[in-house]
């Protein structure tokens, strides 16, 4: 245990004091550079994103690139990387929580925020996707004088259901976890911000009832999101598995998407991190340990990717139904796009191998590099998978082709500038560093001198 | 035996038809189809099909509830030329029914598989989850020019964008005459509801209606030994049966007719209906 203490610190453990002066600082003083770079990220947010919907919802859904046979395109591709992304962030804090890894306590307040923020993403992209946007509501089971309901046999029913269940639970783990936070930001501020952080805190005052009553709801929650998180990517994964679709119509894609999800989720929090320390100064507080721990998580996750995707393609090789194996052939060799599905196996499952060697583990740099590798083959994976079965099902005499528009490319760019405007939001208003965690990774010893 | 899988076919379908009034069907005998798409023409003057215009079309967008669609057999100079009209098979078990999350598409209670526009939001979950690829999306707001609006039918919506639609089997039509049916007390005739396409067709390729009547039609095409459906091995249970065409072999192609045949007495035994079908899987 002491051993993991001495680890999580790369420049020595700071005082009690250090810590909450160093995330409160970080919350607080905001220099011109941020103002700068949020602002760029809203206006790119803005340009690429808002803009080109309200093209797309003047003209149509014909904005986009797709036809007849290609009727899913990006936006549900990368509905389902965002909804992936989302995936590592509360799940590998919760999991971390039960099985009780301090390493967690300095990673794990960002990592969820992902989570939230491209689960938002993902909503965004469910919208810009359906034809009518205006009438998606009619996907909530609310009374209505029609007496109309959804259908509970549709894949997207359940999928709606789960999003907005993990939506929620996410939302509630995250600040209940950052309630003593908050009363620390109030203790410390004046003014305004101190009547705001009041109502945040809910008036937590840290008595001995509400730390065990936070403690036991904490728990519960973790608990409780672990199962939510497998069923909500297996659930997306069941939109494609559900039809008769070659190519799509396998029993491994519920495992292969949540593998996925959590190994792109990961990449992520990679490159959070990175973020982070470089440019929040949380350098003490996110160290060797983390970035060892989170390699190695990856390189598991893209062993089990790398066999899930030999087990599609020897099955559909092996089924012997001709659709089936014309679809591999075409995903992997014939159509347009196997460049991109031989990008994706170099960058998620070639790459990755490099990090057999701890150096490499624990350079920062190089993980930046690597992480963004396998983001990049994980938006693609999802892309291939919709952009080369779909336009080829069964009758021949109906093939086509599907090639994103430039309405859909730059909604796609837009997207990440979303996420980036609203985690830049997040980090000014929540401690992006779980403040009364870090404190009880402490040593005795640092404590006592702290209060001296 | 069979009372479980009852049960679970029960459970499965609870709320939803199983047993219809009338069972419209469709048999399209291709050895009739000369491929002359007058088919096509009719569906599109009936059904308020938009004309989207030749940039649409090479984007692969156009709007054809039904299709003539062409497959050439063996190699030139040796070669053939087959069609098969292509519409909305009503599956029974239609893959599409299940995958919309708003109950836009559903099983009426004359078999048919029915589109509700006001109900789509235009998720297109429908058209992907379909093997025929026979739904068609409204990507913009069609408008007619000028004159050409005065030939809409009044008896069919006009659709807007993010829609999603198909062949209704001319349901427009089908509910005239159950209406008719209804005043005079009896039930609809032998080829009293007719669809556009099977109305304009000059060589009766296609014939049309009640497979619930024994008498009908169409149910004796359904006994014809060259009966078959298209992806049957999907269990879709399709509502279209096609006759297969037969002619002599091409020279040097007697493998694909001996597969051809295969699968023509697969199709000519009873085993073709639903129930019997789903018997002999399980």
């Amino acid at each position: 245990m002491s051993a993991t203490r001495e680890l999580m610190f790369d420049h020595g453990q700071p005082s009690y004091s250090e810590v909450n002066n160093d995330v409160i600082n970080a919350l607080t003083t905001t220099t011109w550079r941020y103002w700068v770079t949020l602002g760029i990220s809203a206006g790119t947010a803005l340009l690429f994103f808002v803009a080109p919907w309200i093209y797309q919802i003047i003209v149509g859904v014909g904005a986009a690139g797709m036809n007849r046979n290609a009727m899913w395109g990006t936006y549900l591709s990368n509905f389902i990387f965002w909804i992936g992304l989302s995936h590592s962030g509360t799940l590998l804090s919760a999991v971390l929580h039960i099985t009780q890894s301090d390493w967690r306590k300095s990673i794990y307040r960002s990592a969820e925020a992902m989570t939230l923020f491209s689960l938002m993403t993902a909503a965004m992209f469910v919208m810009v996707h359906v034809g009518r946007v205006w009438f998606v509501h009619w996907t909530f089971p609310f009374p209505n004088p029609m007496e109309l309901w959804p259908n509970f046999r549709s894949p997207l029913m359940f999928d709606v259901m789960a999003i907005l269940t993990y939506l929620t639970a996410s939302s509630v783990f995250i600040y209940m976890g950052s309630l003593p936070d908050f009363a620390a930001v109030r203790d410390r501020s004046t003014g305004l911000r101190r009547r705001i952080y009041a109502v945040m805190c809910f008036g937590w005052r840290g008595t001995a009832h509400e730390w065990h009553t936070l403690g036991w709801a904490y728990t519960f929650f973790a608990v409780l999101v672990i199962p939510l998180a497998v069923s909500v990517h297996s659930i997306v994964s069941w939109d494609f598995a559900m039809s008769t679709v070659p190519g799509l119509h396998h029993t491994i894609f519920a495992p292969y998407f949540v593998c996925g999800a959590i190994y792109s989720g990961t990449a992520g929090i990679v490159t959070v991190m990175w973020m982070l320390r470089k440019f929040m100064g949380f350098g003490r507080y996110i160290g060797q340990l983390h970035i060892d721990n989170l390699s190695k998580l990856l390189l598991v996750l893209s062993l089990i990717w790398t066999y899930i995707n030999i087990c599609e393609n020897f099955s559909g090789w092996y089924s012997g139904t001709s659709f089936e194996y014309e679809a591999i052939l075409y995903r992997i060799w014939e159509g347009p796009f196997w460049w991109l599905y031989w990008e994706m196996i170099l960058f998620c499952a070639v790459v990755p191998l490099v990090l057999f060697s701890r150096r490499i583990r624990t350079n920062w740099n190089l993980m930046l590099v690597i992480s963004i590798l396998i983001n990049i083959g994980m938006l693609t994976e999802r892309f291939v998978i919709v952009a080369s079965s779909l336009p080829r099902k069964f009758l021949p005499d109906v093939f086509g082709t599907y090639f994103p528009s430039l309405v859909e490319i730059s909604i796609t760019v837009g997207s990440f500038a979303i996420f980036t405007t609203l985690f830049l939001l997040f980090v000014k208003i929540f401690p992006a560093v779980s403040i009364y965690e870090v404190k009880e990774t402490l040593n005795p010893l640092r404590r006592r001198e702290a209060h001296t | 035996m069979s009372t479980i899988r009852d049960k679970l076919r029960e459970y499965r379908t609870a709320g939803y038809y199983t047993e219809f009034e009338y069972h419209w069907t469709m048999a399209v005998d291709l050895d009739r189809c000369t491929g002359c798409e007058a088919c096509v023409v009719a569906c599109q003057a009936e059904n308020n099909l938009p004309i989207v215009g030749e940039k649409r079309m090479r984007q692969g967008r156009e709007m054809k509830w039904l299709r003539i669609e062409r497959y050439w057999d063996g190699d030139y100079p040796d070669a053939r030329l087959n069609f098969i009209p292509m519409l909305c098979q009503h599956c029974d078990e239609a893959p599409c029914e299940i995958a919309c999350p708003v109950f836009a598409t559903y099983h009426n209670q004359d078999g048919l598989n029915a589109q509700v526009y006001n109900r789509c939001i235009g998720t297109r979950t429908c058209a992907v989850y379909c093997p025929y690829e026979v739904r068609f999306f409204n990507w913009f707001t069609y408008t007619w020019d000028e004159p050409l609006e005065q030939q809409l039918n009044p008896d069919v919506t006009v659709r807007e964008k993010g829609v999603m639609e198909k062949c209704t089997f001319c349901v427009q039509r089908i509910n005239r005459a159950k209406d008719l049916a209804r005043d005079e007390d009896r039930r609809v005739a032998d080829g009293e509801a007719q669809p556009a396409c099977a109305q304009a067709c000059p060589t009766d390729a296609i014939v049309f209606g009640d497979r619930n009547d024994p008498d009908s039609a169409v149910s004796r095409k359904l006994e014809d030994p060259r009966a078959y459906k298209v992806l049957e091995e999907l269990n879709t249970h399709p509502s279209v049966v096609y006759l297969k065409n037969a002619r002599e072999p091409l020279a040097g192609h007697e493998d694909d007719d001996h597969h051809g045949e295969e699968s023509d007495s697969h199709a000519a035994s009873p085993v073709m209906w639903s129930e019997e079908s789903s018997e002999a899987v399980a």
